[in-house]
């Protein structure tokens, strides 16, 4: 009875990781195919890569993704942090609550909601002071900036009411100013938060397609645009190729903000058993 | 208090061990009808108090009592409702604790975690703006104190609780503060380590000459350390003493039975000739004799409280009885006896039906079957007017 039960769980595990995995796989696989036939198999090659690097459009795009994806998060880390520092350290104000649960919307928030309403925000903004005259590489930022923010902020909160008050109190006890508390206790314990929060903005911001498209303009095309517009071309194996080179790299963002994490709790959980 | 003869033949108090009995001692730490309301819940309830220098004072009560908001005033983490609270002459209202005269260890050691043990102690230097060179020397030698040498360079996780305790109480005093203010210092410690480390702390607190404030739930703690103890309960102060008064002259039903055990019995007095008071209980016609230098009108309601060590215990049957003349002497049957080692405890139902709950030393070798004082044994319990005292609160 017992056996049946877990072969059965066992395979629903299987089934399940194989309708997340299989595709990915076959993507990475086919973006090794030298021939250009998508279902074929026309042996080992390394050609789409190398013809990814003669593409100055796509070398374009990348380079605006990750520009954009860097200033975003950065900012959005500086900001989110802030944020989370002010709902868990600003003692009760009225509202506080209202903040609190605010700060999180943009995260249920659908996309193409949060990209229209940004659109309409640029539009007014353009109507009302005349800038920002087109939009591009710069509205995208700033609507990346404002979601990402949310993140980090929730992330920066939890790690905040986790923390021990009595750290900054102590730092505050042996002379040190409230400015200097920030810099020399709080901040330290709050880095992994804010890695972690700094490397899910990157990813975040890298892989948005639906907000970037509302909120861009004539000729800044992000990656994800450009895969997205290639795509509805017909499938063509040097996307699988850059589309592997984004999977590799948002992995690796992302297991590295998880490690972060995880180290951070093993330490916290070994200085908690007193 | 040390009484000293004096050549002129009159006795004289030395106030350099208690100054508080010294009327021209200045207070070191004055504590001013101090309030601490929490929304509508009142935590400490407008107390005061003198603190003087070179003292190591305890604030004893249970949990929730107000000493940790009481010892957080006076760090500058609360601010307090009303009342003001004086350091050293100064005014402490306004004045945020990273300018304050005192220093803190918490009760959780609030230890930096991403700092090693040295980069931990120096901090409080490092803030001062103490040079690199002079900040070093200081912080080895406090590492020497408290005798954490080899582990200067660990982090805080990689140490056991005794040295997290003692790095906590290194950072504390590397600069060298007017005040220390202690929370339940020993209170992670086991019973052992936590003896041990009492002795070490009054050491250190008489090495450095530093006024300690420490604040402890443990009553056995708090006479240890404490040159003098202030008793809280409910945000106030119910009695403020040295140990020994405390103990000895309780000065309500609460303290009483919160130091130590005593037996509590209601009584009335019944007769009074000079400071020595007749009580009785309701119904019993026995009086019991009590020397108290109060006054108490006769007929006055009282508390008679008796320790469970200073009262005597022995078999009704023994021919040379070693009751002291002019005692109280009360029959009874042992209805309970524990057996501690060092001592026995014996719980006494007198003729009159009162529970009386005695201690007495095991002077003579316990052996199986050869109980001096066993069950059921007729016994006289026996004590002095001068061992009982009377609580009218
Ligand atoms: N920031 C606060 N807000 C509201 N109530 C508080 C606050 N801090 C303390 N209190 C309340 O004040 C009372 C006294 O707290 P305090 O921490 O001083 O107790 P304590 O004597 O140190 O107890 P313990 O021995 O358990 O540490 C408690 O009832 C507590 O609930
Ligand atoms: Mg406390």
């Amino acid at each position: 009875m017992n056996q049946k039960k877990s072969k059965f769980l066992i395979s629903c595990m299987i089934f399940g990781y194989a309708f997340l995995y299989v595709p990915i796989f076959l993507l990475i696989l086919y973006s090794f195919n030298y021939s250009p036939l998508l279902p074929v198999w026309g042996g080992f090659s390394t050609r789409w890569y190398s013809r990814l690097l003669e593409s100055p459009e796509v070398w374009d795009a990348t380079l605006l993704s990750l520009k954009i994806a860097f200033i975003s998060a950065t900012v959005a880390t500086v900001f989110g942090t802030l944020a989370g520092l002010a709902l868990a350290r600003v003692g009760q104000f009225r509202g506080k609550t209202v903040f609190t649960g605010m700060i999180s919307a943009p995260l249920v928030m659908p996309e193409v909601i949060t990209g229209l309403s940004l659109l309409l925000f640029f539009i007014t903004l353009w109507q009302l002071t005349g800038w920002p005259q087109q939009r591009g590489m710069f509205t995208i930022t700033i609507a990346h900036i404002t979601f990402a923010m949310a993140y980090v902020a929730v992330i920066i909160q939890s790690r905040l009411a986790g923390t021990n008050r009595a750290l900054e109190e102590a730092a505050m006890d042996l002379g040190a100013k409230p400015l200097r508390v920030l810099t020399d206790i709080t901040i330290p314990m709050l880095a992994p938060g804010m890695m972690a929060g700094w490397l899910l903005a990157f990813t975040l911001s890298l892989d948005d397609l639906i907000i970037a498209s509302f909120v861009s303009g004539p000729g800044s095309t992000t990656l994800p645009m450009m895969i997205y517009s290639r795509i509805r071309l017909g499938l063509k194996p040097d996307i699988n190729a850059l589309a592997t080179i984004l999977i590799v790299s948002v992995a690796i963002g992302v297991f590295i903000a998880g490690w972060i994490m995880l180290r951070q709790q093993k330490q916290r959980a070994l200085l908690a058993n007193e | 208090m040390n009484v000293q003869a004096s050549s002129d033949g009159e006795s004289q108090v030395d106030y350099t061990h208690s100054p508080w009995l010294d009327p021209s001692a200045t207070p070191f730490i004055q504590i001013k009808n101090i309030n601490k309301q929490f929304g509508a819940f009142t935590a400490v309830n407008d107390v005061s108090l003198d603190i003087y220098k070179g003292e190591l004072f305890a604030l004893l009560g249970g949990s929730g009592c107000g000493k940790t908001t009481l010892l957080r005033m006076l760090a500058g983490f609360e601010t307090p409702t009303s009342g003001s609270i004086i350091i050293d002459g100064v005014d402490m209202n306004g004045i945020p604790p990273y300018e304050r005269p005192v220093n803190m260890m918490f009760q959780s050691y609030a230890l930096f975690p991403h700092m090693s043990v040295h980069k931990n102690i120096a901090y409080g230097l490092k803030r001062e703006g103490v040079a690199k060179a002079e900040r070093t020397q200081r912080t080895n030698e406090i590492l020497e104190m408290v005798e954490l040498e080899e582990f200067a360079k660990r982090k805080p996780h990689q140490l056991s609780g005794g040295q997290r305790q003692r790095v906590a109480l290194a950072r504390a005093l590397i600069k060298r503060p007017k005040v220390l203010l202690l929370d339940e210092p020993l209170a992670a410690l086991d019973k052992r380590l936590r003896e041990q480390t009492q002795f070490e702390l009054m050491n250190i607190q008489e090495k450095l000459g530093i006024t300690f404030v420490v604040v402890t739930h443990d009553q056995e703690e708090a006479m240890t350390l404490a040159t003098r103890i202030a008793v809280m309960d409910k945000g106030d102060f119910e009695q403020i003493g040295t140990p020994a008064q405390i103990y000895e002259n309780p000065r309500s039903r609460f303290i009483a039975s919160f130091i130590g055990s005593a037996n509590l019995l209601d009584c009335a007095v019944t007769k009074r000739d000079g400071d020595f008071y007749s009580v009785s209980q309701p119904g019993v016609d026995q009086p019991i004799v009590v020397e108290y230098d109060g006054e108490l009108a006769v007929g006055a309601n009282v508390t008679l409280a008796v320790r469970p060590e200073k009262i005597h215990v022995e078999k009704r049957s023994v021919a040379n009885s070693s009751v002291a003349q002019g005692s109280n002497q009360l029959n009874g049957v042992v209805k309970e006896m524990a057996y501690l080692g060092r001592l026995s405890t014996y719980h006494i139902v007198t003729d009159s039906g009162v529970l009386i709950e005695v201690t007495s030393p095991n002077q003579s070798r316990y052996r199986d079957g050869n109980h001096p004082i066993d069950w059921d044994d007729e016994v006289t319990i026996s004590f002095a007017p001068q061992s009982a005292v009377l609580l009218t609160e």
